[in-house]
């Protein structure tokens, strides 16, 4: 693993071009830094996790990548491409069958029905849900709704997503084997991923790359390459000791709050 | 890899396998249905026996003169009897007539109120608890003012209906829009539901379970202020449910009194159980217990 101070790539066409951005939410003496000058350049794609710990800003960086919000200072260039969200909850609409759900976004980009249809069921497919069509989203475990989140993601045509710490709230087991799945639907769609969590070996296990953040307000302290050789497991040595360093400068973050 | 993959399809399987629900999907038996059903009917049946023995009971006791007080070894042959009759039905006909014209008023005064109320901040600032606080009101009190403001009308009726109904609809309305889970709307907002597509496909489906309890809510108000008006606000000897009870009762026949509170509480559980039903199948759909 290298240790970058510069992130290489900024002359290359970024996916994702996060440039100097500050955000301040409130105004006068009440105001919050929650982000502070942070430049982050994604490659297409590229897998890039982002972690930190409690109030780094992680899901305000999100918010802003994905146009739901303003930066107070600074840019953020995702080039034309789309850009789709998932967060911790599924957040599947609970009147609609997981095929209505996944139906949502296309409805919005007004694709005809027999068009949603066909790509319902491929989208089903490729998250190896094939026949839940018709299930509604509380027949289905967390882990299944997760993945019909995902496809629901990918029915909005993105090809840069967002993932706001989607698999924080599965158990250990199924979020190993989502972890496989991830990698393997960002290979086949060719996407480009950015990736908050606050575990840092899930960081490890699916990033290229992992940016530490620090905590109020959120600035990017460091980039790590990861270089293990990809399927990963999340169990192996490698992992584990790239992990290891990454948690400890993190600790020497979180002291820095301490009293 | 193919083996690979394969090996993972399998793995998720069996993991989807087990998280789902033991039973899930499986079709319930004839026999088990008809014991559910069974067993949600008997009680009803024991209450409604041993409410009728007591009401027996007391008419045999000689508390009160038969004619005043008879009891339901009377009472329910002339229900018999009043139902084979026409004037019955058109009485039945002329009440579920002016509830339904009532209530549907009332819903789109509800409705239209519940948007502007929910959608205008101003608006729900001045009159947001005027809204609670009608829905507290008896709308009985109105019917002084509506017979001076209509007469002895349909119309005096109609207004007391709507004026009883309809904030319990903008009611539920209201607080269906204003509760619809932050975290939806925040995915709706990702996926770019904006305008018109963010109620057609978010708010107004998000707010249908407070929506119908609220309406539940307005039929009960409705059907109260209704056989209030009727009571009141008799027309031309028009026929109808409360005009058969007050002419029961200038006649002393205390028979077809009876009968006609029998029919009006059917007719009162009969809508009750088409609500519960339609706020249960949409509890259902949603996997809300």
């Amino acid at each position: 693993m290298s240790v970058t101070t510069e992130s290489p790539a900024r002359t290359r066409a970024a996916a994702i071009e996060i440039d100097r951005i500050t955000k301040v939410f409130g105004h006068g003496p009440g105001a919050l830094t929650a982000i502070d000058g942070m430049s982050v350049s994604v490659r297409p794609r590229e897998f890039v996790a982002i972690v930190g710990a409690s109030g780094c800003g992680k899901s305000t960086l999100l918010s802003l990548v994905a146009g739901l919000e303003e930066p107070t200072v600074g840019t953020v260039d995702v080039g034309g491409h789309r850009v789709a969200m998932m967060f911790q909850e599924a957040s599947l609409f609970p009147w609609l069958t997981i095929g209505g759900n996944i139906e949502v976004p296309m409805k919005v980009n007004g694709v005809p029905k027999a068009e949603r249809r066909r790509r319902v069921a491929e989208l089903l497919d490729l998250v190896r849900l094939t026949g839940f069509a018709h299930k509604r989203p509380h027949q289905l475990s967390g882990g299944m709704r997760q993945r019909v989140a995902l496809a629901r993601a990918l029915a909005q045509d993105a090809d840069v997503l967002l993932m706001d710490e989607p698999f924080g709230a599965l158990d250990a087991m199924t979020r190993d084997i989502l972890h496989d799945e991830v990698e393997r639907i960002w290979r086949e769609k060719s996407l480009t991923i950015l990736f908050v969590t606050h575990n840092v070996r899930e960081a490890v296990r699916l990033g290229d790359r992992v940016i530490l953040l620090s905590s109020r307000p959120g600035r990017v302290i460091e980039e790590f390459e990861v270089n293990g050789r990809r399927p990963r497991r999340i169990d192996s040595a490698e992992i584990a000791s790239q992990a290891a360093e990454i948690t400890d400068r993190l600790r020497v973050e979180v002291s820095r709050h301490a009293g | 890899m193919p083996g690979e993959s394969s090996v993972r399809d399998r793995q998720l399987q069996g993991l989807d396998a087990l998280e789902q629900k033991p039973g899930e999907g499986q079709r319930v038996g004839l026999s088990a249905r008809a014991r559910t059903l069974w067993a949600a009917t008997w009680p009803k049946l024991v209450a409604v026996a041993i409410v009728l023995a007591a009401w027996q009971a007391v008419a045999w006791s000689g508390w009160r003169p038969v004619y005043v007080f008879p009891g339901p070894d009377q009472v329910l042959p002339r229900i018999a009897q009043e139902i084979t009759s026409a004037g019955f039905w058109e009485a039945v006909g002329v009440t579920m007539r002016r509830a339904f014209a009532g209530f549907a008023l009332a819903l789109v005064v509800g409705v239209l109120l519940g948007l502007a109320v929910s959608q205008v901040k101003i608006l729900r600032v001045a009159i947001g608890s005027l809204i609670t606080g009608l829905q507290t009101m008896p709308s009985i009190v109105w019917f002084p003012f509506a017979m001076l403001l209509y007469g002895i009308s349909e119309s005096a009726i109609m207004f007391v209906i709507i004026l009883g109904a309809a904030p319990s609809i903008a009611g539920g309305l209201i607080s269906g829009i204003d509760y619809v889970p932050r975290q939806l709307m925040r995915a709706g907002h990702a996926m770019g539901l904006r305008g018109v597509q963010r109620y057609t496909l978010l708010i107004v489906p998000a707010a249908l379970p407070m929506f119908v309890t609220g309406l539940k809510q307005g039929w009960a108000f409705a059907w109260r202020s209704l056989m209030a008006g009727e009571l009141l606000v008799i027309i031309d000897q028009q026929n109808s449910i409360g005009w058969a009870l007050s002419q029961a009762r200038q006649l002393n026949d205390a028979e077809q009194l009876l009968s006609y509170v029998v029919i009006v509480l059917f007719i009162g559980i009969v809508i009750d159980v088409f609500f519960s039903w339609a706020d249960r199948s949409i509890r259902a759909r949603w996997g809300v217990t």
